[in-house]
């Protein structure tokens, strides 16, 4: 089963708490997740299964949450490696890449969530 | 002997707090008060990179090597190239910014900061219209309409609250939380929002939108707005712009969620010309909610002594300045830069996929005290000792406010400025200047 959602990133206190430790197991849980409400999450499965989050421009393997707050189609990522790997990297002529508002897919795997290490070897 | 310094300034987000005690043993950190999580995290410290590192190939490991071999190797690579980067700047003060632009200068570099991913749009609102803003004081002791607009302080600035906008009690705020209404605007119901009084939800995208049909509200056109706009009922934007006219004194405060949607700038321009319209009836500011403690520096220190906030480009022999042209993920995705030094920020970890990818490919020297996702991507790796809890210096809170940093500690390691300034002298050699 596939969703279709629009993606937004951003801060949360717990990224915050672990930015300068980005090699720490912290860093990866506080950053490597995709959070939906509840109805849409139902849809792909349970809280806490890995889900692959493709866009145009990549794809990454995340943890799923639930988030309330969130409205119908609307998922989020913690700002980060992961989030990063799937961002619309055009700044439209004002340097500011689309961190916020990309269409993408949301899907359950068995693929493992990459290490930080790992996902930025990817790019090597 | 343990030792309590009282009044320490955080050197994490914007709020800058400068209530903080830290407590210290032996030149080791061991305690720290008043400070939220995340500065408490960044005071107590994490996993440093003890020795500068070098690696001719970025699949291979590092190896450890001195100062002098890496400031050297730092040195060559910089002045070897034709379009260096260099980035970053965000989590270091003043000082090191001073620094970074004179190397940039001496190399015809381009030198960008990470509010190029943070409030880079909002500087081009700003040179647009201008900024009606205030410091966080005139806030804490006068506001009585408190905004935010794409914007989660709960998470992003987690005393900001507390210290300054709306739990706290002013000289005409004598109530404070009970004196004051708090609005959030956000696409989700965030935990900020939760605590609001009232909660605009928006669809993601529409913020241009629903500040336009604010803004004919506002000058008696409400006729022209339909039943809805962006997501928000019309009944609720016309509350929304009677509460603001209504104010004593009304604070908006704005973050990612309008610089990094689609509008971009646009939004804070047209949130900035709200802003001045409400002036036409009552007192009211717009603040942006900068992200590092520093950010707001190197804007400062690159305005003086270049004429441009970021995102300058010292190639022509003169600063020359277009963002979408000079930025650094523009650079980095048109492959532009063909050599880039990192440092306080992580370009790694906060670029999209391509620029990061265009990073893999070409030289890139980290300065930095902590191992992330630019290290990865690295070639020589040099570590420095952490700003404002090491290394004393002056940082600008997200109102423009200057504060001076006190050490809490000695460093182990060198700082920041002497690195930069022996990588500036050796380039100076090689380049025969």
């Amino acid at each position: 089963m596939t969703l279709k959602v629009n993606l937004i990133t951003g801060r949360t206190i717990d990224q915050g708490v672990t930015i300068e430790n980005k090699t720490s197991s912290d860093y990866q849980e506080a950053t490597a997740y995709c959070e939906l409400n509840s109805k849409n999450l139902e849809i792909l499965g349970k809280p806490g299964s890995n889900v692959r989050v493709k866009t145009r421009y990549g794809d990454v393997v995340v943890k799923l949450k639930e988030n309330n707050g969130n409205p119908d189609s609307i998922a989020f990522i913690p700002m980060g490696p992961w989030a990063n790997a799937v961002v619309d990297p055009d700044t439209r002529g004002c340097g500011m890449p689309g961190f916020k508002g990309i269409p993408a897919e949301i899907e359950v795997t068995k693929d493992k969530i990459l290490l930080m290490k790992e996902l930025i070897a990817r790019y090597k | 002997m343990t030792t309590e310094i009282t009044d320490a300034l955080c050197p994490f987000c914007g709020c800058n707090c400068d209530d903080i005690t830290v407590v210290v043993d032996n030149n080791r950190i061991t305690g720290v008060k008043h400070a939220c999580r995340v500065g408490t995290a960044k005071i107590m410290g994490h996993h440093r990179i003890e020795t500068p590192m070098m690696r001719a190939d970025k699949k291979s490991e590092f190896k450890k090597v001195s100062y002098d071999e890496a400031i050297e190797g730092a040195a060559r690579m910089l002045a070897m190239s034709k379009r260096p980067l260099l980035y970053g700047w965000a989590s270091a003060l003043c000082e090191v910014h001073k620094k970074g632009i004179l190397l940039a200068e001496e190399m015809g570099a381009i030198i960008d900061n990470t509010a190029t991913v943070c409030h880079g749009p909002s500087t081009l609102a700003v040179h647009e219209k201008g900024l009606p803003s205030s410091t966080l004081g005139q806030i804490k002791n006068r506001a009585d309409v408190v905004v935010f607009w794409g914007s989660n302080p709960v998470h992003a600035h987690p005393r900001h609250m507390g210290r300054y906008s709306v739990f706290t009690k002013g000289f005409f705020q004598e109530k404070g939380r009970r004196g004051r209404k708090v609005i959030v605007v956000d696409v989700r119901k965030t935990e900020t929002a939760s605590m609001a009084d009232e909660f605009v939800q928006v669809q993601q995208g529409s913020d241009y939108l629903v500040i336009s049909a604010m803004r004919a509200i506002l000058s008696g056109h409400a006729d022209v707005v339909p039943d809805s706009a962006g997501g928000v009922q019309k009944e609720q934007l016309v509350k929304l712009v009677d509460t603001l006219k209504g104010a004593k004194f009304c604070g908006i405060f704005f973050g990612m969620g309008l610089t990094q949607s689609i509008s971009r700038y646009k939004n804070i321009d047209n949130a900035i010309s709200l802003t001045t319209e409400l002036n036409s009836f009552t007192k009211c500011v717009i603040m942006p909610m900068r992200g590092h403690y520093n950010v707001a520096g190197f804007g400062q220190v690159c305005s003086w002594e270049t004429g441009f906030a970021t995102a300058v480009d010292f190639a022509r022999g003169a600063p020359y300045y277009n963002p979408g042209e000079t930025a650094a993920n523009d650079l980095l995705m048109r492959k532009e830069t063909d050599a880039a030094m990192i440092i306080a920020g992580d370009a790694g970890a906060h670029f999209p996929a391509d620029s990061v990818r265009h990073l893999a490919k070409i030289p890139v020297v980290q300065i930095d005290p902590y191992w992330n996702a630019t290290t990865e991507v690295s070639n020589i790796v040099i570590p420095v000792a952490v700003c404002g809890i090491e290394v004393e210096g002056t940082a600008y809170r997200m109102d423009g406010v200057s504060l001076r940093y006190r050490k809490m500690i000695e460093p182990t390691l060198s700082t920041d400025v002497e690195v930069l300034e022996r990588i500036t002298e050796r380039v100076k050699e090689l380049r025969g200047v």
